[in-house]
């Protein structure tokens, strides 16, 4: 098992965002997460990733079997799990190529034997970025919507994670972006076999991705469990309100 | 200091001897000694600190004016370099008899105690000068180095870009790794004429123990442009300077970036004051800094708009790391025509935790994404600096992105 979520509730600024997330996920396997605006998705996503605002009160997340609950941020990355940011922040002075290369666990100022210096080139073509045009421009500075979630990838493609915590990485970005993303997961699933979680709102992004499981999130809480094919054409009829109502009904 | 002609400066200096200066600290300069005993040499110790302050003591780079103590060890460059002459001052009030008259004329010699004292005792000090439409591609470099204990260091710089040139001067300042406490009271006028275009890029890097009180002052003529680069990244025991530009031509330019960052108990009062006298000037100050430790930081900055179609800005970016440290702006904006336009912009904050958060997702530790935050924020893109100057400054920095600093404890 990589993770196993028990009982989460999660608590900001005194507030019960997540009231009892049970979850499961093995290696190598995808699970989608949805639900409507403020149904807990992020919080969940940067509860997983050790964000200290966001305060366990009761339940453990397990990695790989260890309980990494107190665990730091920076730690639980090292550990493997990397999250690809919604709305990622611009930092000045930082170059894509110099973050990408930290990601990666490389220090420019102590280089390892076997440490490639071509990394960032060679991963910014993976998420079709042109090295030439990314590697020096400032960490999401001026970038479009499209841009930034690239840039997510390279960055957590770098780290090589056991598990990609990937929040809404099909919001704000045009038709030909979402091609760029969903193959350029696709392809890293094929050969890597990573896991992959998915928060999205559309199916697009799951075209390329087939999650085995889906999760609908409402009130903090997962109101719906399913298989991709089962789940998806009806949230597509129904909206996430009128299914999960049928649900609790039958 | 025996020329007849001096006299009158040294006789202004002698009233001013015990003239507190505007800003700062009052420093007792009367135990440091301006003559050390025995010679130092360049040795290995010398090189290194050179480096670090970004000269080249081996000359690979070109010009080199090398001061250590009261001594001159190396002036080499007019052969090699076209257009630029480089000796030490008093070489140079010796062949240019016209040279007197530039001599106090860019700051006045009884401003406060610290010029006085810079007349009275002073220990040579660099002239440079570019020929007339002359373009000096290659920086020319000069260090001044303490090399010994209790030394007080006075050299009174000129440079004079003549009319059309371009000229790009790389000074570092540095003081031995075994000295502690030192002074250094560096007088510099700097004379940038008609579309002449002057670089002074300064790196300080003084001791823990060093007082530091530099003296500037520069006039620009008609379409001339000087622009100073000015860095700092070591403790200091305390600096205080206000470098003063008099755009006296039509159209002339000033520019004054500054990159800081204030470390242990450093006392640092650094600022700049720039006077647009003539029609169609303009300055910009832009200073950036990070404190940490206990260390105060003042930035004061004043615009002075004397005439019509003037534009100044001022600008103050700093980062606080140690609620035990301090940044204080103090931006003044003169307005003494209807027809100038001067605008001030200052924000201090903490480290963005949202950032530092967002490092640590990536798997970095704490401590190093604090420090890749904190060369990200000084980063320099300074602008009329070569490349490898750019670069060099950018390496000094990254000093701060290693692992085990910047962090010290608060």
């Amino acid at each position: 098992m990589l993770l196993s979520v028990q009982d989460l509730h999660v608590t900001v600024e005194g507030k019960e965002l997540l009231k009892g997330i049970d979850l499961e996920m093995e290696y190598g396997e995808i699970v989608a997460i949805m639900g409507h605006n403020a149904s807990g998705k992020t919080t969940l996503a940067l509860t997983l990733a050790g964000f200290p605002q966001y305060q366990v009160s009761k339940g453990k997340i397990l990695f790989e079997g260890e309980d990494i609950t107190s665990k730091s941020i920076d730690e639980r990355a090292r550990m493997g799990m990397a999250l690809a940011f919604q709305s990622p922040p611009a930092i000045r002075g930082i170059k894509l190529g110099h973050m990408i290369s930290l990601s990666a666990g490389m220090n420019p100022w102590q280089p390892k034997p076997g440490d490639d210096p071509d990394l960032p080139k060679k991963i910014l073509r993976k998420v079709n970025l042109e090295p030439e045009k990314y590697l020096d421009r400032e960490v999401n500075v001026g970038f479009s919507g499209g841009e930034r979630k690239r840039s997510e990838l390279a960055q957590i493609f770098a780290m090589k994670p056991k598990l990609m915590i990937l929040d809404e990485p099909d919001s704000g970005v045009d038709i030909d972006s979402l091609k760029v993303l969903g193959n350029s997961l696709q392809e890293y699933f094929r050969t890597e076999k990573c896991s992959m979680m998915i928060i999205t709102h559309h199916r697009h992004i799951l075209q390329y991705l087939k999650p085995s499981r889906m999760h609908i999130l409402s009130g903090g809480k997962i109101a719906l469990t399913g298989s991709y094919e089962e789940l998806m054409p009806k949230i597509e009829e129904l909206g996430y309100e009128r299914l999960i109502k049928e649900a609790s009904n039958t | 200091m025996s020329d007849e002609w001096r006299k009158k400066y040294r006789l202004e200096a002698l009233q001013a001897v015990t003239k507190r200066a505007t800003f700062g600290n009052d420093i007792d300069l009367s135990d440091f000694v301006t003559i050390p005993k025995g010679e130092r040499g360049i040795d290995e110790d010398v090189k290194k600190k050179g480096l670090e302050v970004g000269v080249d003591v081996e000359g690979k780079k070109g010009g080199t004016y090398f001061q250590v103590d009261h001594s001159v060890l190396l002036s080499q460059i007019a052969s090699r370099i076209k257009g630029v002459e480089m000796m030490t001052t008093d070489e140079a009030l010796n062949k240019y008899d016209w040279l007197k008259g530039y001599y106090w004329k860019a700051l006045s010699v009884s401003q406060d105690k610290y010029t006085a004292i810079a007349e009275l005792r002073q220990t040579k000090g660099y002239f440079i000068r570019s020929a007339p439409n002359e373009k000096v591609e290659q920086p020319i470099q000069a260090c001044l180095y303490i090399g010994t204990e209790g030394v007080l260091q006075a050299p009174h710089n000129i440079i004079i870009a003549e009319e059309g040139s371009e000229l790009n001067v790389i000074t570092g300042c540095t003081a031995d790794s075994r000295v502690k406490t030192v002074a250094h009271v560096g007088v510099s006028e700097f004379y940038v004429k008609k579309n002449a275009t002057l670089v002074f890029t300064m790196i300080h890097s003084w001791s823990d123990e060093a007082y530091v009180r530099p003296r500037t002052g520069v006039i620009v003529e008609e379409g001339g442009t000087f622009i100073s680069n000015y860095v700092m990244i070591k403790p200091v025991r305390d600096i205080q300077s206000y470098p003063t530009a008099h755009l006296v031509g039509k159209d002339a330019k000033a520019k004054f970036n500054s990159i800081i960052y204030a470390s242990k108990d450093s006392i640092i009062d650094l600022g700049n004051r720039i006077y647009l006298m003539a029609e169609g000037t303009s300055g910009e100050s832009i200073f950036k800094v990070v404190s940490t430790g206990t260390s105060k930081v003042y930035n004061r900055g004043q615009i002075i708009g004397q005439n019509r179609n003037t534009k100044g800005h001022l600008e103050c970016r700093g980062m606080i790391l140690c609620p035990t440290s301090s940044i204080t702006a103090i931006p003044e904006l003169v307005a003494e025509h209807s027809d100038t336009e001067l605008s001030h912009e200052a924000a201090i904050g903490r480290l963005q935790e949202e950032q530092l958060h967002y490092l640590m997702a990536r798997g970095i530790q704490p401590e190093q994404a604090i420090g890749v935050l904190v060369k990200g924020f000084l980063d320099p893109g300074l602008p009329g600096l070569p490349e490898r100057l750019q670069e060099e400054i950018r390496a000094k920095l990254a000093l701060l992105e290693r692992k085990s600093s910047p962090q010290e404890p608060c």
